[in-house]
């Protein structure tokens, strides 16, 4: 029984990192330019079919082919927030919204156009690979992407802290009158900021196209998930994104296994409820306020 | 005979331009029956062809093309289109709404159980037949319906044959003890794991049922439901499943090392899909399904083969692509019999239909007054060198069964 409790534990844990890598997304585009991306899912199947797509053309796996998807979904938010985004910054937050869904809309139609609606697999020996811990068997796939994905919140939490660009990233966040009163190029730091939380989202797809099918309809709950763990850890605590995807993936694997698989979502949502009730700001957040 | 099909529609100006239409014809004194089989006959067909099944509906629908396409060079006009149930069961009735709307005489479909019921209730509405490709769950045809007509089992008959198929296995060296029955939690997988639990007390099959683990329908991870799998030590698991979540099972029971005697999914698609065997490779094999199947015996199941392979030389023709075509020829049938594309027409039709050269296993179909064809056979499939081929029974099996399976490990 012991086995079979830890294993779910630790494969909860290990996909609950890859949800915190989405909600990092997530957070920091909230963080710097308070604007909710509701086309995150779409952003994060951008990311599968492209892991999928090299896979299929190059025969790269996800892991390998990483950097590339990393470039191609940073240029894809960097254009975006330069050419559309920008102009919606400072608009009312249902004109954001419907442009969000409407880029939303737009990613899944194109989905479905390309590809599509039949599940792509990424098929292989190594699919199958296991490494074994003592009693533990843990899905060697599933570590690899939950590695990476951690490594991917560090480096990015290490560069938001200490480089002159994450710094401008943080005063733009902090107080966006006084960064343009420097001579912070606004603009450009969303760009920025857009082209970092999408190539986040596009990351961690690409490593979820390794283990899950991928289908142009995935994004909902993609977006849901990244709405769950950004509330319950804090707007735009990138600690509180890990915190929440750690919660969320061990809360879903052990309400599975002690109530009922299919009602595994049960869980994270009275998980929800929870703080929104005792710690509304979030587990590490802090009270948001309007930027000046 | 297109002045009838879309009087169903409610354009005044079209009434009228359809009576006009019918008119002449009558002036032109052809004979009735030419006159009824001139225009094409309006089907519209139902299916998953995007969302979470697509693949299968993706099937069927390449199915019905090809019985189209065959009927058309026989000279019979048939004039279909496809609307998408997008995988929501709640979609059948809009889907059914606009085929009727769109003048079609006869719907075809949904695939799916919930969506065939929701598409059901908009042909009784329009009093227009439902002929129902695939669906298995036992109310679609137990709600008082009058316009449907299934050439399908339903999903308790389909696992009480299996059972019935698979205690004939049981022989020493492959006797297992007990198991686990996994199944997805909508109308199909709750009607036919219900339907599993009954059959097997009934059958006396002596193999006790540890656990019934329900999961989502739209599921993207099972590590959890065959973790417990695993941990009730079952020796053997019936999954009741599509081809997704048989492919997610299967991957899971190999890196959780869970081998058990037997694979079976009792009135389970999916396993038998070329989706799953190329994604499965070795692992996919000794999986055994009892479900509808094409007797590839019959001379029109051979052509019908023959002209797939031509068509369709990278997929495989399997049950939703075998019902898919059936479907045309039921439809094809009563139409020829009608000589006439009012619903009223065809309906009384497929009531006295009467098929004897068909492709699926089984006895002729016919519809019983609840609008079933109680004749459809269920062979044992197990999959073998990466195909499924039928084991049982030995009238037409393809190849002995082989079990217990092989270990994962031990697959080379």
């Amino acid at each position: 029984m012991l086995e079979l409790y830890a294993g779910v534990a630790v494969n909860g844990l290990l996909i609950g990192v890859i949800y915190a890598l989405v909600a990092t997304g997530l957070n920091v585009i909230f963080g710097v330019m308070r604007v909710v991306n509701f086309a995150h899912g779409e952003m994060v199947v951008v990311g599968m079919y492209l892991g999928y797509s090299l896979w299929q053309f190059t025969g790269l796996s996800p892991l390998a082919s990483l950097p590339i998807t990393v470039a191609l979904t940073f240029a894809f938010g960097y254009g975006f927030q330069l050419a559309i985004g920008n102009d919606f910054v400072s608009r009312p937050q249902h004109v954001q919204f419907v442009l969000y869904i409407g880029l939303g809309l737009a990613i899944t139609g194109l989905h479905a156009m390309i590809f599509g609606p039949d599940p792509r697999a990424i098929q292989g020996e190594a699919g199958f690979d296991v490494y074994r811990i003592g009693f533990l068997r843990i899905d060697a796939v599933r570590l690899h992407a939950a590695a990476v994905a951690l490594g991917v919140i560090a480096a990015l939490s290490a560069w938001l802290r200490w480089s002159m660009t994450g710094k401008a990233l943080h005063a733009a966040s902090e107080n966006l009158v006084g960064g343009q009163a420097i001579g912070l190029r606004i603009d450009r730091i969303f760009a920025l900021t857009m082209g970092i939380g999408v190539a986040c989202a596009g990351t961690a797809g690409a490593l979820l196209a390794q283990l899950y099918d991928t289908q142009p309809y995935l994004a909902s709950e993609f977006t849901m998930i990244a709405f769950i763990i950004v509330i319950i850890g804090g707007l735009a605590s990138l600690p509180g994104a890990l915190l929440g995807g750690l919660m969320i993936g061990l809360a879903e694997a052990i309400a599975a296994m002690v109530l009922e698989p299919s009602a595994k979502s049960l869980l994270s949502y009275a998980l929800l409820i929870l703080v929104l009730l005792l710690k509304p700001e979030g587990l590490m957040g802090r009270i948001a306020g309007r930027r000046a | 005979m297109s002045a009838s099909s879309k009087s169903v529609s409610s354009s005044r100006r079209e009434v009228l331009r359809a009576g006009t239409a019918a008119a002449a014809l009558s002036a032109l004194s052809f004979p009735a029956v030419l006159r009824a089989q001139d225009g094409p006959l309006k089907i519209g067909v139902v299916l998953p062809l995007s969302g979470v099944v697509s693949f299968p509906g993706l099937a069927t629908r390449r199915g019905t093309e090809l019985a189209v396409k065959m009927f058309a060079e026989q000279g019979v006009k048939l004039d279909v289109s496809f609307l998408d149930t997008e995988s929501k069961a709640e979609n059948g009735r809009l889907a059914a709404e606009k085929a009727i709307r769109d003048g079609c005489s006869v719907v075809v479909g949904a695939w799916d159980s919930g969506a065939t019921i929701s598409a059901a209730q908009a042909c009784e509405a329009a009093k227009v037949p439902l002929v129902v490709n695939i669906g298995s769950a036992r109310q679609i045809t137990e709600q008082g319906f009058t316009q449907i007509f299934r050439n399908f089992c339903p999903s308790d008959d389909i696992v009480a044959n299996g059972v019935q198929r698979f205690k004939e296995l049981l022989r020493p060296g492959f006797q297992p003890r007990t198991a686990v029955v996994m199944h997805v939690n909508d109308t199909f997988g709750q009607a036919t794991g219900g339907a599993v639990k009954a059959a097997w007390e009934k059958a006396g099959v002596g193999i006790r049922i540890l656990d019934t683990i329900s999961y989502d329908a739209r599921a993207r991870d099972l590590s959890v439901e065959v973790a417990k799998a695993k941990a009730t030590g079952a020796e053997l698991v019936a999954p009741i499943t599509r081809v997704n979540d048989a492919i997610m099972i299967v991957r899971e029971m190999v890196k959780q090392d869970y081998s058990p005697m037997a694979i079976y999914g009792p009135s389970s698609p999916g396993p038998y899909e070329k989706a799953f065997t190329d994604a499965m490779g070795k692992y996919a094999n000794d999986y055994l399904v009892s479900v509808p199947w094409h007797d590839a015996s019959r001379p029109l199941t051979k052509r019908v083969l023959e002209r797939w392979a031509k068509e369709y030389p990278d997929q495989r023709f399997e049950l939703n692509s075998a019902f898919g075509w059936e479907s045309i020829l039921v439809v094809v049938d009563a139409f020829r019999r009608a000589r006439s594309t009012r619903p009223v027409d065809l309906h009384e039709a497929l009531r006295q239909t009467d098929i004897a050269d068909h492709i699926m296993s089984g006895g002729p179909i016919r519809f019983d007054a609840k609008g079933q064809n109680p004749n459809i056979g269920v062979p044992l499939l197990q999959v073998q060198n990466q195909q499924p081929v039928v084991v049982g029974p030995a009238e037409f099996a393809q190849a002995p069964v082989k079990l217990p399976m092989t270990p994962w490990s031990q697959r080379g």
